[in-house]
């Protein structure tokens, strides 16, 4: 019997990389059935990802798709999108690719507010390289490059892309499957920039280092932290320690940049100020 | 725009005027000197031919941007100079091994680093040819007039369309600045070359697929044409996915380097003037080659027998000229350019010790003189005649 | 006892055994074949709620409704 969702995937590519228990295959189910359940069109559909155990995620998706170099996809995903705005562009990313090496590139798109869905496989490791600290290891996590624990602050990357802008914001995890199915299909169906962190998890690099020993161990911890966003905000900030905020975050109507765009191409066709 | 009128540009203009002619629809870029002229027009003319232009946060942006575009079905362009070519070479790697076709413009600065950012150099001949890791040949064309900022940026898209590869028009501030009466030509005696398309249904289509014949190229459908296809900057297969097999990931990559190498003909040949009797030959490109064509006509006026070879493409580097130069016994070949010598090395490495091969090297922004020139023209025939 | 008008399908080629499915499902219709791969137990209980399948990071385990067949 086939999986329902088949026609979505590169079966012949299958088994995937990913570690036994990784949340990553969990996190690109629910990007493929949000994708069905959305019904946009999978042939002008494109598939956009970086570098890391979250980029490997397009070779496995039965689309457009263009795996890039490192933290980088998010303007090759902007180039393409600009070239033809008909395309549903998503960009899949993870932690260290999106918020280390490719920040500079998520909060400008935010900014831009260009309709590209950006969903991170936020798993607050480097999982390709085994087990480094990336920008989302929480403080005092261990990490391989963190082996007396991270001493630094993580980033919350919702109020990072909120903060630059971004007019679509949503948190989930691999623990709420259909909520995050739900989200993302909010995200594809936002008419400019969306973003989606979805936590995953690592149980080989991160899981096994920080006392969350099996992968029910670390859907549990986010089922267990997680936070319902209109609760969220009842709550006092000792209630909030350590917790997280999940569900659309943030969902307000903004002008897409193609289709500004667009409206200057008028404006020059008919002779104005060029 | 008048076609066939004479008109007064600059360097930079005339490559956009040029790029947009070759059918450019989209241009990434972020600011420098001296090649900011050319976002800063692009970003005035593009919307009015249905493109469009993007200032993006960073150069590594720009260069990943075009590719997106490019992979869209739309030609791309970004320019730059000396430090943002470095940022960019990330991403011109990943042109090189996806076969992305795009033209990387380099209006040359004086380096390293930030260095003299409104004076001209030449030193980033090397960095076209190496900047990018791993094995990989690379085309790149030296411009040296204002006219042919305009033709070789022409030419840039129809190599870059029909190899799928960057291309690097290699200009340096010099020529990027120059104003120079110039009628640029009719539409009608433009050859302008875009990218084949698969006729091939869905399925069957191999992006990278390798017809054991280097100099042909696989056609590059567009995403949203409904091929599906997966572009990676792992080494690949015929299918555009990642390979681990050896024997497989080395054909891959010697297939890129040939598909360059097996159409050096194809490419923009060098000008010569004055060698088929030369004694001292001048082996001079861009800007500095405009000293070089002044010094061999004055050492003609002198009767010395000076012949100039002007490469225009640089890379990959066209041994033929060069090859007939030393099969003429020559007293030696100059090689005046405005870095510590560059192109000399693939020079020596032609003539071997056929001749002397001597540098004429100017640093600080300072352009080469056509005196600087002729002084060595002089001396190479008084040594080779003493000798 | 009626049967679960749901049927389930594993594809033990992709299934890498992490055992997800198994204590997601709310009904005990899963047993671990003692590695951590599922074995299916219990198909009269499957209410059909896709918790193993959106759960397997593997896309290796289906749940379908027996009327579509």
């Amino acid at each position: 019997m086939a999986l329902p969702l088949e026609k979505y995937l590169r079966v012949g590519k299958l088994p995937h990389i990913w570690c036994p228990g990784c949340g990553h295959g969990i996190v690109t189910q629910a990007i493929i059935r949000a994708i069905d359940e959305s019904g946009i069109d999978a042939e002008k559909t494109v598939v956009v990802s970086g570098i890391g155990c979250s980029s490997r995620a397009p070779g496995y998706m039965n689309f457009d798709t263009l795996h890039t170099t490192h933290g980088r996809a998010i303007p090759f995903a902007t180039g393409i999108k600009m070239a033809n705005p008909e395309l549903d562009v998503v960009v899949i990313t993870g932690d260290g690719d999106a918020a280390a090496i490719g920040g500079n590139h998520l909060i400008h798109a935010a900014r831009r507010n260009i309709g590209l869905t950006v969903i991170c496989f936020n798993n607050n490791i480097y999982g390709m390289t085994s087990g480094q600290y990336s920008p989302l290891t929480p403080t005092g996590s261990y990490a391989s490059t963190a082996p007396y624990g991270m001493i630094e602050r993580p980033f919350d990357l919702c109020e990072l892309v909120k903060g630059a802008g971004g007019s679509f914001v949503a948190r989930s995890t691999a623990y709420h499957t259909r909520h995050l199915t739900n989200v993302i299909k909010d995200a594809l169906k936002y008419d400019g920039f969306s973003f989606v962190d979805a936590l995953s998890q690592c149980p080989t690099y991160f899981g096994r280092r920080n006392k969350l020993r099996t992968p029910l161990d670390m859907l549990n911890w986010m089922k267990d932290h997680a936070v319902p966003g209109a609760s969220w905000d009842k709550m006092t900030p000792e209630e909030k320690e350590g917790k997280f905020p999940i569900g659309v975050l943030v969902n307000k109507p903004s002008k897409e940049l193609t289709k500004v765009y667009d409206e200057l191409l008028a404006k020059t066709a008919e002779g104005g100020r060029g | 725009m008048k076609e066939g009128k004479p008109r007064l540009l600059l360097g930079n203009e005339a490559c956009v005027e040029g790029a947009i002619a070759a059918g450019l629809k989209f241009f990434a870029g972020y600011p420098i000197t001296p090649s900011t002229e050319i976002a800063e027009l692009c970003a005035s003319y593009l919307p009015r031919v249905g493109g469009k232009f993007m200032q993006m946060e960073d150069e590594i942006a720009s260069m990943a941007a075009i590719c997106g575009a490019s992979l869209a079905g739309r030609k791309s362009m970004t320019a730059t100079s000396g430090p943002g070519f470095s940022l960019k070479q990330e991403n011109i790697g990943f042109a090189v091994e996806a076969e992305i076709p795009c033209v990387v413009v380099d209006v040359q600065r004086v380096g390293p680093s930030t260095g003299m950012p409104t004076s001209a150099a030449q030193g980033d001949v090397m960095q076209a040819r190496w900047g990018t890791h791993g094995d990989h040949e690379i085309v790149a064309l030296a411009p040296s007039s204002v006219l042919e900022a305009y033709t070789l940026t022409v030419a840039a898209f129809n190599i870059a369309e029909e190899l799928r590869t960057p291309v690097i028009l290699l200009m340096d501030e010099m020529v990027g600045h120059l104003r120079e009466k110039v009628v640029l030509p009719s539409k009608s005696e433009l050859l302008v070359k875009d990218r084949a398309k698969p006729d091939l249904p869905p399925g069957q289509y191999k992006p990278y697929a390798d017809y054991g014949d280097p100099a042909k190229v696989a056609p590059l459908a567009a995403f949203g044409d409904g091929y599906k296809y997966h572009v990676t900057g792992l080494t690949h297969g015929e299918d555009g996915f990642p390979t681990n097999n050896p024997e497989l990931g080395a054909r891959q990559i010697k297939r890129i380097n040939d598909k360059i190498t097996s159409r050096k003909k194809d490419l923009p040949q060098a000008e010569e003037l004055f060698t088929d009797d030369a004694e001292v030959f001048v082996f001079s490109y861009g800007g500095t080659a405009r000293s070089a064509k002044k010094a061999v006509r004055d050492a003609r006026a002198k009767g010395l027998k000076a012949g100039l070879i002007r490469p225009v493409t640089i890379w990959p580097f066209i041994e033929e000229p060069l090859l007939k130069a030393k099969a003429k016994k020559p007293k030696a070949v100059i090689v005046p350019e405005m870095n510590l010598g560059q192109i000399i090395l693939p020079v020596k490495r032609v003539m071997g010790d056929a001749c002397p091969v001597v540098g004429v090297n100017k640093l600080g922004g300072r352009y080469i003189e056509p005196d600087e020139i002729l002084d060595a023209i002089k001396e190479a025939i008084q040594s080779g005649s003493a000798s | 006892m009626s049967d679960s008008p749901f049927e389930i399908a594993v594809n033990r080629k992709w299934c890498k055994k992490c055992g997800l499915c198994i204590a997601f499902c709310p009904k005990d219709v899963l047993e671990s074949d003692g590695e951590g791969g599922p074995v299916v137990k219990a198909p009269s209980q499957c209410i059909g709620c896709l918790l193993c399948e959106m759960h397997c990071p593997d896309f290796a385990i289906i749940v379908r409704r027996r009327a579509e067949q």
